[in-house]
């Protein structure tokens, strides 16, 4: 169940969200209503396959770019962005 | 940084984590390798709301004395006895006598027009991405492609309230019917899928059906689905859409370790052709979790020169081998599933290379030369499969590193001593 006094605040793109515990920095990102990724003849991405396998997840995570968001957990305060 | 141990266990999944408690409990030095933050693997990792078995193994982990390497990826085996991972941004060197491997499958995933916009996702792919905090709550969804887990996800996603729009299995339900029969003697697994079937008996099963397209403008808006000559058009939010699993075996080909039919091959004791090195799990042949647990525990023991022990174990795994067989012959592709891919149609994600161009080609290798095909950062970990099934190429050799890996933990690497001597 959400408990709002567990609840975790971090960023996307410079917008808010307040996730769960345990929540996925790739959850994070489809919550926040973006896309992960343009692919290289432009197209939007997001999540495909949810264990690492894919890469479709990719964001810069904390200043670390090119990191798999389905494979992180948030946490308080980070700063997640996607093109 | 250097760690040694006894046994190494590389992947954290009902497999690995029988492997790794059984070898600890014989007092063996072990350590457990995930590239993820959380034991359990594809099925029991998301703490949740876990059957019994997950409870018991993963608090029989935390008790052990295993050391749990979370978040670490191995990537390369530069001579015997070691592995290279990266932890963290670091480079590590992994040193064993004994290495069991359990690196588990992946979803096979059919390219067909509309599969790369945002929201078509693999059916364990959704289904994993609800377990990691994704809302469906109201959400339409379609579940598609083949094999049990397709109800298991059924369920799971109505349980959290999705609108499950559609299931499409495209096995015909003849094979489904033989399938449902031949669980008689497994009567778990016959238990567990009708208790999935009910969970989501709002939903409508078509058999023989897949989908032939996906639309939408930034994400996925529609689907046309087909069932013999029949096509028809369905609005939803998500896909979640699995063609059963492949084996990750790209660890299993830089061993060195024997590949039959597709599979690690494997002795009574789960020993590779590979002397030291075991292997449990699916990479053995896809037979799920309880499979996972005998194997994992039969490789644990062994590795920890208890055979005897082992071998006790061996008629459990020998009864599964059925269900093995049986979910393989059900979860057998339509031919039919190739037509799908229009010449536009992207079978290659990480660099965008169309059906057509790869058509072109008359083998994964010489695909990959010419159109880059497979040469993204997943490796072709996804469209190797399908270009298997669509134009029946082979896999290619792996190469390492395995999993992209960092230029510092290469650089660290090739200073490895035990590496340039055995490059000399
Ligand atoms: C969503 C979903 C639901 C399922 N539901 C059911 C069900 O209801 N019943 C059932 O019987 N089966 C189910 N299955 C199948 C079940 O997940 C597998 O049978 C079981 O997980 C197999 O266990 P394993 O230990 O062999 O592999 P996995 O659970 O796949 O574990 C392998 C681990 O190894 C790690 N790994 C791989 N390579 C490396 C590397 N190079 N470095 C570090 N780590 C690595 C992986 O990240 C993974 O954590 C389901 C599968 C999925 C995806
Ligand atoms: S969704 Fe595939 S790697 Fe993250």
């Amino acid at each position: 169940m959400p408990d709002p006094a567990r609840s975790i605040t971090l960023t996307v793109n410079g917008t808010m969200v307040r996730v769960q515990p345990g929540t996925t920095v790739a959850a994070a990102i489809l919550i926040a209503g973006g896309y992960t990724r343009t692919s290289v003849s432009g197209e939007p991405r997001a999540p495909l396959c949810g264990m690492g396998i894919c890469f479709e997840c990719r964001a810069s995570i904390g200043g670390k770019l090119h990191q798999r968001s389905c494979q992180i957990l948030c946490t308080q305060g980070m700063d997640v962005r996607t093109p | 940084m250097k760690k040694a141990f006894d046994v190494v266990v590389a992947g954290a999944g009902p497999a690995g984590i029988a492997a790794a408690v059984t070898a600890a409990a014989q007092h063996r030095r072990v350590a457990l390798v995930d590239d993820n933050q959380r034991p359990g693997g594809q099925i029991w990792r998301s703490g949740a709301s876990l059957p019994r078995p997950a409870r018991v193994w993963l608090s029989r982990l935390e008790a052990s004395a295993v050391e749990h390497l979370s978040g670490t990826r191995i990537f390369d085996h530069p001579a015997p006895g070691v592995l290279c991972a990266e932890w963290n941004e670091t480079a590590m060197e992994l040193h064993y006598e004994k290495l069991v491997f359990a690196t588990g499958a992946r979803e096979l995933f059919l390219p067909f027009p509309g599969w790369t916009l945002p929201n078509v996702m693999g059916a364990g792919g959704l289904d994993a991405m609800v377990r990691g905090g994704l809302p469906v709550a109201g959400k339409r969804v379609v579940v598609a492609g083949t094999g049990p887990l397709l109800l298991a996800v059924a369920a799971h996603l109505a349980a959290r309230g999705a609108k499950i729009v559609a299931i499409c299995e495209q096995a015909p339900f003849a094979r489904l019917a033989k399938f449902a029969a031949q669980m008689s003697r497994y009567p778990g697994k016959l238990l567990q899928g009708l208790a999935y079937r009910l969970a989501a008996r709002h939903s409508r099963l078509y058999c023989g059906c897949w989908p032939i397209s996906a639309s939408g403008s930034t994400a996925l808006e529609s689907l046309t689905l087909r069932q013999g000559n029949r096509t028809w058009s369905v609005a939803c939010d998500y896909l979640a859409c699995g063609f059963h699993l492949v084996p990750n075996l790209e660890l299993a080909e830089l061993l060195g370790c024997r590949i039959q039919d597709g599979f690690v091959a494997v002795d009574d004791l789960q020993q590779t052709s590979v002397a030291n090195v075991y292997c449990a799990g699916e990479p053995t042949g896809i037979g799920g979790v309880e499979m996972a647990l005998v194997e994992g525990q039969i490789a644990g023991l062994a590795a920890s020169g208890s055979a005897e022990a082992a071998r006790k174990l061996i008629p459990q795994r020998r009864r599964m081998l059925g269900f093995v067989d049986a979910l393989r012959r059900t979860c057998a592709l339509n031919p039919e599933l190739r037509r799908p891919a229009a010449d536009t149609t992207l079978v290659c994600r990480c660099e965008d290379v169309p059906f057509g161009t790869l058509r072109e080609h008359t083998s994964w290798r010489d695909a990959k030369l010419h159109t880059r095909c497979g040469m993204g950062p997943c490796q072709g970990r996804i469209c190797g499969a399908a270009a298997e099934f669509l134009f029946g190429w082979g896999p290619d050799a792996v190469r390492p590193p395995i999993f992209p890996a960092l230029v510092s933990s290469l650089a660290a690497e090739s200073t490895n001593p035990n590496k340039s001597m055995e490059d000399a």
